[in-house]
């Protein structure tokens, strides 16, 4: 579980809150998606979680503990972290980049191997055949994998995501999508994604917070932002994936028709 | 092999030995004082630029200047060795391409990727040791590759303060005009820059391999030159109760004379070891701070550099007040003199000397011919020193008169000869003023004072039994002739100056 309570963040003593008070729950298993443009806090509020940013007021919680009296490397090592492109350690071979926090928390090498292998089983990627390849060597897609099988090392029960899907092409996004989920769902984590696409949010949140110039605007299960989204903002994220949902369902119920007007 | 090469690989032992040790420590310790400097500064844009710009700074002023500041600074620390100001002044010189490297190295790292490694619950520490380094490195390897080369090459400025390097070749080599001494020290010195530069990329592709038998071998190289380097030094102080230091400045007699003193020390049981081709303002500096035991200087030297005089006094009052001056303030031994002068005079070709004879006729000369401007050549210190502007007062020549034209002793009186220049400014004792036909004209008004050649010891020398007896047969012995008969052979004939100083020290005939 995740909670955030009155959060806000401010890097010049108080003029400008890129956050302004947010307050955000995430139930044990459920996912919360983070939504808006750039510049609209999202990555800010995801990074307060982990501690990579340090609130200026407000607290946050990781399953129930205040994590203003965590560790922060210890915290990090405790939660998965995603971000765009992977970030994949270009000098390490993929097995190393998977193996990154095993080693941090110390533990044994023969375990390590091991449970390098699995988790390249997991993510689809045979370890023979990719275990000492370099990430420049593997497509986006493939590396995004890895990535995911870094932040799942550990065994973490919370996930952080910061636009995982974003540097991928359609098709490898899509498969990929899936392939968390499912993933997810399996292995019982709570997980925080920031996007920017209001198809993804829908598509992959149990719940979505829609963020506008740091603030929470509305926030909602996928179901309700469609029903009544409240804003006109939210309003005009959600028309697009609605007007292509007609359009493919208008497709699909009248085959033999001609193109719409 | 002929036996000139034989004596110059003889010698490097002893100068390669100390040019590795020189050149290794120095970009040692530039990496261990440039690396943690970048990463300190990575982050502090302010405070990189300020470090770059004092080490851009240093790295303008000369080095031969920085080396001998270092030498001045530490002389009076007690430190007798050329090596401690050569190697900080190496030092120096060395952390610009590793500081400015290591910074540019950390800068160029993607920062999502140290993002990614704190945000996998990576510490400080942990990032930058794990990450950041690994991925500046090659960025920080090419830093320290461009610090060794350059220090390889810079290291040769270490003979001019009394270090042991490839240089004593290259400048004995030009002083005496034996080009293959120049060039064995110049390709010698390249073949260590690369072979230095090779080991670091062994050291590089070791660490980037995870190799460690790549690595031991690198290491393994490494010691085993460094033994070689510290071999004739440990050597060398263990035998230390026995050891004088000969030094000689950078010109022809100054070589032949430290290896006729060297002669007659080992003649008397102790082990003579030559600093050839000093510094000369630094010589005198050294001598009194012990770090040489011995040298041949100059009286009208003393007289202008040291004691400050701007007149010319006759040649015994230069002598006794010279004598005086040494002796006391300034605290050091003068055994007495050689016997011959090495004054500056005019030097002018032969079939002109027919008509002129004195620096006045010369001067005459210049006036009579409004449209021509006289040539002077000399070597660089003399057109701004004293003498120079004194002999412009008293036999009125004027600037607009005159062209000076700086260049080499060794190349100045062909220069003369094939009509290049009118006149240059010559050294009384040099054995290429006959062979080149040359005339030294007389000098009536006294411009230049009189250089009577002293042989000065280090009081901490002349205080152990034996020294000054050793050295005492030289006084007297050595006659303006037989001075400039042993630079002939040196210059005009080729002979080494160790055979010039065996053939000086043979019994008159």
């Amino acid at each position: 579980m995740i909670a955030l309570d009155s959060v806000s963040k401010s890097y010049d003593g108080g003029k400008t809150f890129p956050v302004r008070d947010v307050s955000l729950m995430v139930p044990a298993g459920e996912m919360l998606v983070l939504l808006g443009g750039s510049g609209c806090g999202k990555t800010t509020t995801l990074k307060m979680i982990n501690r990579l940013v340090e609130p200026t007021a407000g607290r946050v919680e990781v399953d129930e503990r205040d994590v203003s009296g965590l560790d922060p490397v210890e915290l990090r090592r405790g939660i998965g972290y995603v971000i765009q492109g992977a970030g994949l350690f270009p000098h390490l071979s993929v097995g190393d980049n998977v193996a990154v926090v095993p080693r941090l928390l110390r533990w044994p090498a023969a375990r390590i191997a091991a449970r390098v292998d699995e988790l390249l089983e997991l993510v689809r990627l045979p370890p023979a055949e990719y275990r000492h390849r370099l990430p420049g060597q593997l497509s986006g897609g493939q590396q995004q994998r890895v990535g995911f099988a870094r932040a799942l090392a550990a065994g973490p029960k919370v996930m952080l995501l910061d636009e995982p899907f974003g540097a991928l092409d359609p098709v490898t996004r899509d498969e990929l999508r899936d392939e968390f989920q499912a993933l997810r769902r399996r292995l019982g984590l709570t997980a925080v994604m920031v996007t920017h696409d209001m198809t993804e949010a829908l598509l992959m949140a149990d719940r979505i917070a829609v963020m506008q110039d740091g603030r929470v605007l509305r926030a909602g299960t996928p179901r309700e932002l469609l029903a009544d989204p409240g804003h006109p903002f939210v309003e005009s994220l959600v028309a697009a994936p609605r007007r292509h949902a007609a359009r493919v369902d208008e497709l699909l119920t009248n085959p033999h028709g001609g193109p719409l007007s | 092999m002929s036996e000139e090469l034989q004596e110059l690989f003889a010698k490097l032992p002893e100068y390669l030995g100390g040019h590795l040790l020189l050149s290794v420590a120095a970009v040692a310790a530039a990496v261990a004082v440039g690396v943690p400097l970048g990463v300190f500064a990575r982050r502090r844009p302010r405070l990189a630029e300020a470090a770059m710009a004092v080490a851009g700074v240093i790295q303008t002023v000369p080095t031969l200047a920085l080396l001998a500041l270092f030498l001045l600074l530490m002389l009076p620390l007690g430190v007798k060795d050329a090596f401690w100001p050569a190697f900080l002044a190496l030092l120096m010189y060395a952390v610009l391409p590793v500081l400015a490297n290591t910074v540019a190295g950390l800068r160029g790292i993607d920062p999502a990727l140290v993002e990614a490694a704190r945000g996998l619950g990576m510490s400080n520490w942990q990032t930058l040791w794990r990450v950041e380094l690994p991925l500046a490195a090659p960025v920080i390897i090419g830093g320290v590759r461009t610090a060794t080369v350059l220090v390889v090459g810079t290291a040769t400025l270490a003979t001019p303060v009394g270090g042991k390097s490839l240089g004593n070749y290259i400048f004995a080599g030009m002083a005496t005009l034996n080009h293959t001494s120049t060039l064995f020290g110049c390709v010698t010195a390249a073949l260590l820059a690369i072979a230095l530069d090779q080991l670091v990329r062994l050291l590089a592709l070791a660490v980037r391999w995870r190799s460690r038998r790549l690595a031991w071998a690198a290491a393994g190289i490494l010691v085993v030159a460094l033994g070689v380097g510290l071999a004739e030094p440990t050597s060398r102080r263990l035998d230390g109760g026995n050891r004088v230091v000969v030094a000689s400045a950078a010109f022809t007699e100054q070589y032949t004379l430290s290896h006729a003193i060297s002669a007659k020390l080992e003649g008397a049981g102790f082990r003579a070891e030559r600093r050839e081709g000093m510094n000369y303002g630094l010589l005198y500096f050294a001598l009194q701070q012990g770090e040489v035991d011995c040298l041949v200087a100059y009286t009208g030297d003393v007289w202008s550099l040291l004691m400050k005089k701007t007149d010319v006094a006759d040649r015994d009052t230069t002598l006794t007040e010279t004598t005086k001056f040494l002796e006391g303030d300034f605290g050091v031994v003068c055994l007495g003199q050689l016997g011959f002068q090495n004054n500056y005079a005019v030097a002018v070709a032969g079939d002109r000397a027919g008509r002129l004879s004195t620096i006045a006729d010369l001067v005459a000369d210049v006036h009579a011919h409004p449209n021509r401007r006289l040539r002077v050549a000399g070597d660089s210190g003399i057109f701004h020193q004293t003498e120079w502007r004194r002999l412009k007062e008293k036999y009125g020549l004027r600037d607009e008169e005159v062209e000076t034209v700086e260049m080499d002793p060794s190349l100045m009186y062909a220069a003369v000869a094939d009509g290049r220049v009118d006149a240059a400014i010559a050294f009384s004792s040099d054995g290429r003023i006959e062979p080149f036909g040359l005339q030294l004209l007389v000098d009536p008004l006294q411009a230049f004072p009189t250089y009577d050649a002293l042989l000065l010891v280090s009081r901490r020398a002349a205080a152990r039994p034996g020294v000054l007896d050793a050295l005492r047969p030289l006084v007297g012995a050595v006659g303006q002739e037989r001075m400039r008969e042993a630079n002939r052979r040196v210059d005009v004939d080729k002979e080494s100056p160790k055979r010039a100083a065996e053939w000086l020290l043979r019994p008159n005939r």
